[in-house]
């Protein structure tokens, strides 16, 4: 009988272990959600270049770009702060249901080395654009979001870990494909969460 | 019985096995971090952290962040090394029957 006891202390331990050092509560359905934002975003940015190199007029074509900068910065950003937005609200529902707490140790801990790697790259990429490296920014953006991903996942689900690695992968891929950077986007940010966001769905969020 | 001898009394209450579990995994946890994950008060928390510290298994590191006082916790060597033979010595006995 005492067996049971012992069998309880082991799972004890066990969810101690993994409740202090990882916040276990992103949520699955705001990874697919984010994937599809970035899949329309893509779509969106892929129609306003479409149009421009459809224009025929040279000059035309030379205004058309620097307005279609803003517009691309824009749903750049909308798609950053919607798939934000998304992922704090349902993770918050999701932590509030098993009970952790949403602003804890362990997440702050999961944001900071999460933060790290982005803000870095995030910053290299603004001097990639400064000395006029744009065609590396791209590749770079979804190779520093991967090493983020790969930083993070010591302290979340251990699916983060495979999702920072496929990107970065899709990353240095798309170094040899110049010029495809929004396919490998929709790629990477798209598909891949799309991917992994059902994946940690099934597994850790329907109970 | 060999086995029988590496289960250690010291970690034989829910909450000090709880204690060890977390400072396994980190470097270190303050007091409102264990009462939080442990959900116990408190009394409890530090009545069972002073027994840990008593054989050793814990450092207890106090300071000041700020005005506020502020206790640290961390498992020591020894703490991790009998941790270790207390959870394998359990798993040994789960796994005979």
């Amino acid at each position: 009988m005492d067996s049971k006891k012992y069998l309880d202390d082991i799972s004890e331990i066990k969810n101690m272990m993994s409740k202090s050092s990882r916040f276990m509560s992103l949520s699955g359905l705001s990874g697919i959600l984010a994937g599809v934002y970035a899949l329309i975003g893509a779509y969106l940015a892929h129609n306003i270049i479409h149009n421009i190199k459809a224009e025929p007029s040279k000059l035309k074509r030379f205004l058309m770009t620097f307005g279609a900068l803003d517009s691309l910065l824009i749903i750049a950003l909308s798609v950053m702060v919607l798939a934000l937005v998304t992922g704090t609200v349902l993770t918050y529902f999701k932590a509030k249901k098993s009970g952790e707490k949403m602003w804890d140790v362990s997440s702050k801990r999961l944001l900071l080395n999460f933060a790290l790697p982005l803000v870095v790259g995030g910053l290299f990429c603004l001097v990639l654009i400064q000395y006029e490296y744009i065609k590396i920014v791209a590749p770079a953006t979804l190779i520093f979001y991967g090493l983020a991903c790969v930083n993070a996942s010591k302290y979340t689900l251990g699916g983060v870990r495979y999702l920072g690695i496929t990107i970065i992968a899709i990353g240095l891929i798309s170094t040899q494909f110049i010029g495809y950077g929004l396919y490998f986007w929709a790629l990477g940010f798209g598909v891949c969460h799309i991917i992994y966001g059902s994946l940690m769905y099934f597994k850790h969020d329907r109970s | 019985m060999s086995i029988i001898n590496n289960i250690n009394k010291a970690f034989d209450h829910r909450i000090r096995l709880g204690i060890m579990s977390i400072l396994m995994v980190n470097d270190y946890a303050d007091f409102n971090m264990l009462k939080e994950l442990l959900g116990a008060t408190d009394g409890n928390i530090a009545s069972h952290t002073k027994s840990l510290e008593k054989v050793e298994y814990i450092k207890v590191e106090k300071q000041f962040i700020g005005k506020k006082p502020n206790t640290r916790y961390s498992a020591t060597k020894l703490g991790k090394q009998e941790f270790k033979k207390h959870i394998d010595a359990l798993e040994k006995l789960i796994g005979k029957q």
